[in-house]
């Protein structure tokens, strides 16, 4: 008993909970927040379709530029419990805006994120794998590419065809956001397809299909997955600039969009912010949310960077 | 950039660099030629890209400007021969090869021909307006950004930073992934439309005359300040995280450890030691995000209506000005193709490894 309290005090508290949490980088405090947060968006999403009218979101649905509950609008009326995050200028609820439209904004993120990071998988292993022509073929073409901004192709895009919808949105994204994983996958891949193990398959002799998925991909698990958030973060910020700029899908409701609808009504010079400023808020929620899992993600694959 | 090639640790091959014919004499011609080809491959693709993609579209500009015509005027007379004559104008009846080789040629001296909204004006004369303001608000809150977001970066490592600085840089930092669009909203209603202490839109005062004047470069600077500020609050924290990534990299090397037994002053071996050889990555990173900064600026200057690239090509989707939104979006990729090419030539200047590695 005694020795077990002289044992005791070197270990402080704090030092206790380190230890405990390098047992499991994954469940790392900001991974779990993240993911806490985007599960909540995801739920308000799926939930509040079964709770709340979603048919409030189309336009005269509701009086028009109602304040949300226990503020007052310009013209001195208070907020109704039909409408508890108050109404747009046109009458729609602004909660349904939210469940609607922030699924939305998640899904061309996470739909444009898997197509770009499938096609980086592809393309990575083969330029590390293959090398030559293929090699330098796919280098040349990410580097290009990864110099040119999204958004501006995108712009030109859509304004010479006009309406699109939220899964060609995010295709076309998603050619915009395979480089960085492509990138980073070739770079690893050439690193690694000299090491011990791989060399050991190979000589055992693996397919190289078996080193490829087998061997190499579990390694590369941490750093596909920052790579994939990071990218689900490009794509909504390349899919709310273009619906800013009044592109994007014109008939459902997107989190951008609805903020474009509030700046051309002049929401901010007449104090509507719940307009504007609760879709605002939504999104920067999402993209703590991101970055909160980028960072943990980050500690799981570089250990030094655990200590704060 | 915030620090330059001067006085590297000291070496012997430093002095090397500046006995030779100067420092651009060392970036060995491979290097510098794969890095051009990448830039005008860059330059080759987007406006490729730009024009390409309105070709497979349906929608005819000679058509468009023709409703416009009539929108404006009722009806228009002789409205078949109108549109044929500006089909034969904008060069529609050519083969598309001769329409696209025309379209190079003419792209690499700036002539994207004439704006259809503002009818005669040259598409070039209009960016050239829009130009210097998105060039100048850029530099202005990147360098801003760097400078500040690798300091913070920086102290959050160091071990002799003020406590403040330890806790309040994490918590400002969860704001730093949300792009400059939103909080250059949030600021706007802040700072203009509720405390009326920043000009809610434009570029500068109603009333004062463009020049170099003190009057006009004092309204510039005040309309200027919340758009910096809107891109520099949400930017400088993704240089700050890579940073302090680098920095405790950096802290765990051997050469850290001697400078402290030697007694070296904390803040000499910060700056000396720590920042000068965490900083190196960081400019790749410039590099790499120069383009999603400069798209992010022209959303901010869409939203301030700040007289730039942003607002001109806003105002050219809702005008469906084909060759001012094909022109813009063509300059606005080749400043950030051309930054890069920037980066990547100083880079070697800064350092030497790169410079071995070509070689």
């Amino acid at each position: 008993m005694s020795t077990s309290a002289t044992q005791e005090p070197q270990l402080t508290k704090a030092q206790q909970r380190k230890m405990r949490r390098f047992d499991n980088p994954w469940l790392n405090p900001k991974l779990l927040w993240g993911a806490a947060i985007l599960i909540g968006i995801m739920a308000l999403g799926l939930i509040g379709r079964l709770l709340w009218d979603t048919e409030l979101v189309f336009t005269g649905s509701g009086p028009l530029k109602l304040p949300p509950i226990g503020f007052e609008n310009l013209r001195g009326q208070s907020g109704i419990t039909d409408h508890p995050l108050g109404t747009d200028g046109a009458g729609r609820d602004v909660l349904s805006l939210l469940i609607v439209g922030a699924p939305n904004s998640l899904y061309v993120g996470l739909l444009a994120s898997l197509i770009g990071m499938s096609l980086g998988i592809f393309l990575g292993f083969s330029a590390g794998f293959v090398r030559g022509r293929v090699d330098d073929v796919i280098r040349v073409l990410s580097d290009v590419m990864i110099t040119i901004p999204p958004l501006l192709i995108l712009v030109v895009f859509q304004s010479a065809y006009g309406d699109v919808n939220l899964t060609m949105m995010a295709v076309l994204i998603a050619a915009f956001v395979w480089q960085s994983p492509t990138r980073l996958i070739r770079a690893q891949v050439m690193s690694m397809r000299e090491s011990g193990y791989v060399q050991m398959a190979r000589l055992s002799g693996a397919s190289t299909f078996h080193i490829m998925f087998k061997e190499m991909l579990p390694n590369l698990i941490p750093y596909l997955f920052g790579s994939f958030i990071a990218n689900v973060t490009t794509s909504i910020v390349t899919a709310v600039g273009l619906e800013v700029l009044g592109l994007g899908p014109q008939r459902v409701p997107t989190l951008g969009r609805t903020i474009y609808e509030a700046i051309n009504a002049g929401a901010l010079i007449q104090n509507l912010w719940w307009w504007w400023g609760i879709p605002t808020l939504f999104l920067a929620l999402m993209f703590i949310a991101l970055l909160l899992i980028n960072i943990g993600l980050d500690e799981v694959s570089n250990p030094r960077l655990r200590k704060l | 950039m915030a620090f330059p090639n001067k006085k590297r640790h000291g070496g012997s091959a430093d002095t090397s660099i500046l006995t030779k014919e100067g420092p651009v004499a060392r970036i060995p011609k491979g290097y510098i030629l794969n890095r051009l080809t990448t830039l005008l491959l860059t330059i080759l693709i987007a406006a490729t890209l730009i024009w390409l993609i309105p070709r497979l579209s349906p929608v005819d500009p000679a058509d468009i400007m023709l409703g416009r015509m009539s929108a404006a005027g009722g009806t228009v007379a002789d409205s078949e021969q109108i549109l044929a004559t500006l089909q034969e104008r904008f060069g529609l009846n050519d083969p598309l090869i001769v329409q696209y080789l025309k379209y190079i040629r003419n792209v690499a001296v700036f002539d994207f021909g004439l704006s259809t909204a503002s009818f005669p004006t040259p598409v070039a004369v209009l960016i050239a307006n829009a130009l210097p303001w998105t060039l100048g608000l850029m530099l202005i809150s990147i360098l801003i950004t760097f400078f500040i977001g690798n300091l913070l970066g920086a102290l959050m490592v160091w071990d002799h930073s003020p406590k403040l600085v330890r806790v309040a840089i994490p918590t400002a930092m969860v704001f730093t992934s949300i792009p400059p669009i939103l909080s250059g909203l949030l600021l706007m209603w802040l700072f203009s439309a509720n405390l009326g202490w920043f000009p809610l839109t434009g570029s500068y005062g109603l009333m004062v005359e463009p020049g170099w004047t003190w009057e006009f470069t004092q309204s510039v600077l005040y309309h200027g300040f919340l758009p910096a500020l809107s891109i520099v609050v949400v930017t400088f924290g993704f240089w700050a995280l890579g940073m302090r990534g680098l920095m405790i990299t950096v802290q765990g090397e051997d050469y850290i450890k001697l400078a402290e037994a030697k007694g070296l002053r904390p803040r000499f071996i910060l700056y000396r030691y720590m920042i000068r050889n965490a900083i190196l990555p960081q400019i790749t990173a410039f590099a790499l995000k120069i383009g999603l900064l400069i798209a992010g600026q022209v959303l901010v200057e869409r939203i301030f209506a700040y007289n730039g690239m942003g607002k001109l090509l806003y105002d050219a989707i809702l005008d469906q000005d084909f060759p001012v939104i094909q022109g813009v979006s063509y300059v606005i990729i080749l400043m950030t193709a051309i930054s890069v090419f920037i980066v990547d030539l100083i880079y070697p200047l800064i350092d030497p490894r790169i410079r071995h590695e070509a070689e």
